[in-house]
């Protein structure tokens, strides 16, 4: 069982914010391609990093707690999957607060070109 | 480079792609900071978890030897960076259009 502590340790994080998405309406799993696109650069620059500093003895992993599939360069499995949950938990707590307490993030459309948004909730026309 | 080093640039990168290359400016943002919050509690804990059994060891060379909650502090900077640029990401497609409506309909 010690085996899948890494892996369980993840499904964690994904069971534990999954409520997010089923109740609260964080719609990050169901908008897949912006979700897959937003985790895209993460993965291949942190998992890119991750095997940088394995090939150079940076850090170690003790395979006590792996299931031990082993990806080429020397990268468990569970390593590979951290970059794309941590991410993703990442955004479901980032749209759940959103949810909760309607602050602007930047991306609400936005009818009428305007000046950079500077994050406080207004209306940059005026009257509406 | 250590991953101090590293480390230390990951977080410059993260800054300048959300203030400069994305412009999403999340670094201004209460739901940005907020949701970080929320995020780097979870870190520690999860992180405490690996760093601490340990699942993950490291060479004392390459770090500064501090450590929070069992991690070494560049872990910090680590996931910062990571959770930033995810973020950035998200946003910058949702101004663009990206995924406008999810799958299912509410």
């Amino acid at each position: 069982m010690r085996h899948l502590t890494y892996l369980g340790l993840l499904a964690g994080c994904l069971a534990g914010t999954a409520p997010l998405e089923i109740w609260l309406g964080t719609r990050v799993y169901t908008r897949t391609r912006r979700w897959l696109l937003a985790v895209l650069p993460t993965v291949v620059v942190f998992a890119g990093w991750d095997l940088y500093a394995v090939g150079r003895h940076q850090w170690s992993y003790r395979r006590e707690w792996l299931s031990g599939v082993v990806l080429p360069g020397g990268l468990p499995l569970e390593e590979a999957l951290f970059f794309v949950v941590v991410p993703t938990c990442a955004i479901l707590a980032f749209e759940a607060v959103r949810a909760v307490r309607g602050w602007p993030a930047g991306d609400e459309p936005d009818p009428a070109p305007a000046e950079p948004d500077p994050g406080e909730p207004g209306e940059p026309d005026g009257a509406r | 480079m250590s991953y101090t080093v590293l480390a230390v640039l990951a977080v410059a990168g993260a800054v300048l792609v959300d203030l400069a290359v994305l412009r999403t400016r999340l670094l201004g943002r209460r739901v940005y900071w907020t949701a970080y919050a929320i995020v780097l509690f979870f870190q520690l804990v999860v992180n405490g978890v690996l760093t601490g059994l340990p699942v993950v060891v490291y060479d004392p060379a390459t770090i500064l030897g501090a450590r929070v909650a069992y991690a070494p502090v560049e872990d910090l900077l680590f996931g910062f960076a990571m959770v930033t640029v995810t973020l950035s990401t998200w946003v910058w497609l949702g101004r663009r259009g990206v995924g406008a409506r999810s799958r299912r309909h509410r």
